[in-house]
């Protein structure tokens, strides 16, 4: 069947605005990805995926920044890591920790030339895998024209966590940002990612999980008000094997996190999980693929929402159970604590199930604060302010509980606290 | 009835073992009626739309109304988004009007009515006879006053109506919808396309131009509907779509309880139906729609089978209006059908409860809209849907708080049902929250039949499929009760029916 038209003319002039390079190991990759995209066509507002976002803002030629950024201070400032610097899509080597460790071999996408690489089995294959049943163009026009990332491959057990820092110097910057993940078997691996990378960021994160290898993935996006941000994470885990991805994002003007997760062995287990805080001009989507396609695979998905003056908040959550894939145990939650009148909470939380001996549910609320928790707070002293922020972390509590190392959660614990009582101050 | 010596759960009753134990292995309405037909030429064109206004002696508004409908059909597209599959609809190799020769000159009474299509609702055991009594149901007689009046729907027309001077008497308007828009053109013009418009969507639009006949029900201010209405309808003809409407106005204070019933032959080609179902009700007024909802679904290899696309909508006008949709769907080789509930009024109620089974090679996409728009406007969701076979079992929903409809609630739960490990089952709920009084709550699980519940019932000596069959209606219960007692045996024993041979 021919496929349709692009639904939307916007991809002429975005495309004349990219530069296409045919040089390099991944030039097969991109001019595929070129040629899905011009397939498909730019996300329009009428696709079902696109439902509850509109993608004008991402499919635009140029952004037009309408705020300064402003970075927030580094959230694993205090954590021990090795550090990988952005600067406005740019790897800044001055900046960074000199790249060696043991078990890790780290390599910027920009340094990483001729024409044979081990990348060369990830970059754009998952992206590509990740497109059925649902296109995801905006994963396809990154893998076409990035130019910068990380790869990284991990074969053992690095003694510290590999910290991703972004730094955005120009409110126009308009980046493209392409990381690979290979974690050999048994290896394992903790990613982090913080800070504002661009006025507008394009995001796209492959990582491949070999039997029995363990990746911890934890990001904190900038707080900035005028950030435009599409991300994709892509994900393949093997056998025995044990994803977990934990998300928090402040404010922007507009965010689409998706994670595409596919569990290919038996005995594996992926984790998402997420907390958003917006005010204001503020929309941020969350849209989750999970798919089992072992036996006694487990998923969760966790995404907590805290939503005021007129923000909006949407989750878009699958869970594809395949033929086959017997002992399933998968789980998804979507909530959203609406703290006024005006705020939103779109949610599509579904289950697509072919394999009788599963277990599977999904859950998704929305409410305002609890009156009664307030009344009691504010009876034994506290202020209604503080009151409430103590509320919304007790809210998050779940889905902070995901992330597994003490001195991460409690590095996000803490930034959440700043914003809840800077906002209640 | 076998004697089956169980030790009965909690929940579960006798009757309903006993029930399980006396079901026969196939569909039971699939034999047809021997009689002369009058057709329409096969196909939909404007022509036709003119002859089934013709053939129903319309007026020219109500010509003009269904010409326009056309006119829009034919620049639509069929929808594709439900997780449907079949072979493409040829909608002009069918045929769009065919009636009994016999009814060519309209009978006054039942009583003229050919005994043939008498004898076809007699052994579908829908009384037409107004002393009768709903047969099968045991306990009836006790219930003593329990009455239940009829409209029989015969392919495309309506053979009558029973109880109609008793109801005319309390102010009920209960009749054809062909003889409303010739006896109560005002009501009809009034409300007729005001909740499901002419344009609503393809097979909605598709109805409005070659609806032939259906229900329709008035019931003035304060009345309470002095007994339960009930729609049968029977596709007998082969290759014939029916396309029916029905229109009930509850004004204010009223209160009605529906229900409808329909079956089919086997037939070895797909038939189509697309109805329209319109509910009005104003302050104060309360209406229960329950449906049984069992067509011909096809045989094992999915050959034949009615295509069941159904648009249904309840629009809760003024404050404190209520509704109830309970369905119970085993039917149909493909069911497309949401129910829905615009809760305007302020205090408004909407309800949904539904039990969906599919077996051998049935698909079923279905669900219910709420859109809440009053203030303090309530909805509950309770969906069960259950997969056997190959079939394939997708819940679909909306729940939609606009921003004035403030402190509203909504609660739903749809939990689905596994037997077999070649079926599926799927949720697709939309939830949209536009202000932060209103509590909306979605939960959902999907398991297969409990090993440690079949181990139970087999230990007590029960078969296995007379033991899949009563954890089935255990899990089914919710729903079950929310039906009229004229159906609670009915649809216990589809239940039984559906599953059977999906063990193993």
């Amino acid at each position: 069947m021919a496929r349709a038209k692009p639904k939307s003319d916007a991809l002429e002039p975005r495309l004349a605005a990219l530069r296409f390079d045919e040089s390099g190991w991944q030039a097969a990759a991109r001019s595929d990805a070129l040629a899905r995209l011009t397939a498909i066509g730019l996300p329009g507002r009428r696709d079902e995926y696109w439902r509850y976002t509109d993608p004008s803002l991402l499919n635009a030629a140029q952004i037009t920044p309408t705020a300064p950024l402003a970075n927030d201070a580094e959230v694993f400032a205090k954590i021990e890591a090795l550090k990988i610097v952005f600067v406005d899509g740019v790897f800044d080597a001055e900046r960074s920790d000199p790249l060696g460790m043991e078990g890790v071999s780290i390599e910027p996408l920009s340094a990483a030339t001729g024409d044979i690489h081990w990348a060369r089995d990830l970059y754009g294959v998952l992206e590509a895998r990740g497109q059925n049943p649902v296109a995801r163009p905006l994963a396809a026009m990154n893998t076409a024209f990035a130019t910068e990332g990380c790869l990284i491959r991990v074969t053992g057990h690095p003694l510290k966590p590999i910290s991703i820092v972004y730094i955005s110097e120009s409110m126009a910057s308009d980046v493209i940002l392409h990381h690979c993940i290979k974690v050999e078997s048994a290896a394992e691996v903790t990613v982090l990612e913080s800070g504002q990378a661009a006025g507008r960021l394009n995001g796209v994160m492959e990582v491949e999980l070999a039997d029995g290898a363990r990746f911890h993935h934890i990001r904190a996006q900038g707080r900035d008000a005028a950030r435009l941000e599409v991300t994709h994470l892509f994900a393949r885990i093997g056998k025995d094997a044990n994803f977990k991805s934990f998300t928090m994002s402040g404010n922007g003007r507009l965010t689409r996190n998706e994670a595409v997760l596919e569990l290919l062995g038996d005995d594996s287990s992926a984790h998402v999980a997420g907390t958003a805080l917006g005010d204001g001009a503020f929309h941020h989507d969350d849209t989750v693929f999970i798919t089992h396609a072992a036996e006694r695979c487990e998923s969760r998905q966790v995404f907590k929402k805290v939503l005021k003056n007129g923000a909006v908040g949407v989750f878009q959550g699958k869970i594809l159970v395949k033929q086959g894939a017997q002992k399933t145990d998968g789980y998804q939650i979507s909530q959203a604590l609406l703290l006024d009148g005006d705020s939103q909470f779109l949610a599509k939380p579904e289950l697509e199930i072919y394999a009788d001996d599963v277990k599977c549910s999904h859950g998704s609320t929305s409410g305002a604060i609890d009156e009664t928790a307030l009344f009691y707070l504010r009876s034994r002293g506290v202020p209604l302010a503080k009151a409430q922020a103590l509320l919304v972390l007790s809210f998050l509590a779940e889905a902070i509980g995901e992330i597994e190392d003490e001195a991460l959660a409690a590095a996000v614990q803490a930034r959440l606290e700043d914003w809840l009582h800077g906002d209640a101050a | 009835m076998s004697d089956v010596e169980v030790e009965v759960r909690d929940g579960v009753d006798r009757e309903t073992i006993e029930t399980v134990a006396a079901m026969s292995g196939s569909y039971k309405h699939g034999w047809s009626t021997e009689i002369e037909m009058d057709y329409a030429p096969k196909g939909v064109s404007e022509e036709i739309v003119r002859l089934i206004s013709a053939k129903n002696n319309e007026p020219e508004w109500m010509l003009e109304w269904r010409l326009a409908a056309y006119k829009r059909w034919l620049q639509m597209e069929e929808p594709d988004w439900a997780m449907l599959n079949y072979p493409e609809i040829d909608y002009q190799d069918q045929y769009y009007y065919a009636t009994p020769k016999s009814m060519a000159v309209k009978p006054k009474s039942l009583d003229e009515v050919d005994p043939k299509l008498l004898a076809t609702y007699a052994k579908l055991g829908i009384p037409l006879k107004e002393q009768m009594l709903l047969a099968g149901v045991e306990g009836a007689e006790e219930m003593g006053e329990r009455r239940v009046a009829v409209d029989a729907v015969f392919d495309s027309v309506s053979l009558g109506t029973t109880f109609k001077a008793e109801l005319a008497k309390a102010g009920v308007i209960f009749c054809s919808i062909s003889e409303a828009i010739k006896d109560h053109p005002d009501l009809v013009k009034q409300y007729l396309g005001s909740v499901v418009p002419q344009s609503d969507n393809f097979f909605a639009t598709l109805n409005s131009a070659v609806f032939s006949d259906g229900s329709f029900v008035y019931i003035p201010k304060g009345t309470r509907c002095p007994m339960e209405l009930s729609t049968y309808f029977r596709i007998n003809a082969e290759n014939t779509g029916q396309f029916e409407r029905t229109l009930i106005i509850a004004d204010e204070g009223a209160y009605v309880s529906y229900l409808e019933g329909c079956t089919a032959p086997k037939r070895d080609t797909n038939q189509l139906h697309a109805a329209v179902v319109e509910l009005v009700i104003l302050k104060d007024a309360e209406v229960k729609y329950s449906t049984v909802q069992n067509w011909y679904p096809g045989d094992e290899n999915g050959v034949g089978g009615i295509y069941n696309f159904v648009t249904k909508r309840a629009d809760c006008r003024g404050d404190r209006a209520k509704v109830m949709w309970t369905q119970v769907e085993t039917g149909s080789a493909i069911t497309w059908k949401y129910p829905s509930c615009i809760l305007r009024g302020d205090d408004s109620q909407g309800e949904f409860y539904s039990i969906a089974i599919a077996n051998n090679a049935q698909q079923a996409d279905t669900g219910t809209k709420m859109i809440h728009l009053g203030k303090r406007t309530k909805s509950r969701i309770v969906s069960k849907g259950i997969s056997a076979g190959r079939a394939q079992n997708t819940y679909r929903g909306l729940v939609s708080m606009h921003p004035k409809a403030v402190d509203s609630r909504n609660y739903t739960q749809c939990d689905s049902l596994l037997i077999g490990d070649k079926c599926g089952a799927h949720t697709v709920p939309y939830i949209e929250v536009k202000n932060n009084s209103s509590r909306v709550e979605h939960e959902a699980t999907t398991s297969k039949v409990d090993d440690d519940q079949l181990f139970y019932c087999r230990s007590r000596g029960m078969d296995e499929e007379e033991a899949v069959a009563l954890v089935v209606n255990g899990f089914c219960k919710e729903v079950l009760q929310a039906l009229p007692m004229e159906f609670a045996m009915e649809a216990q024993s589809l239940v039984a029916i559906s599953l059977e041979g999906s063990v193993g």
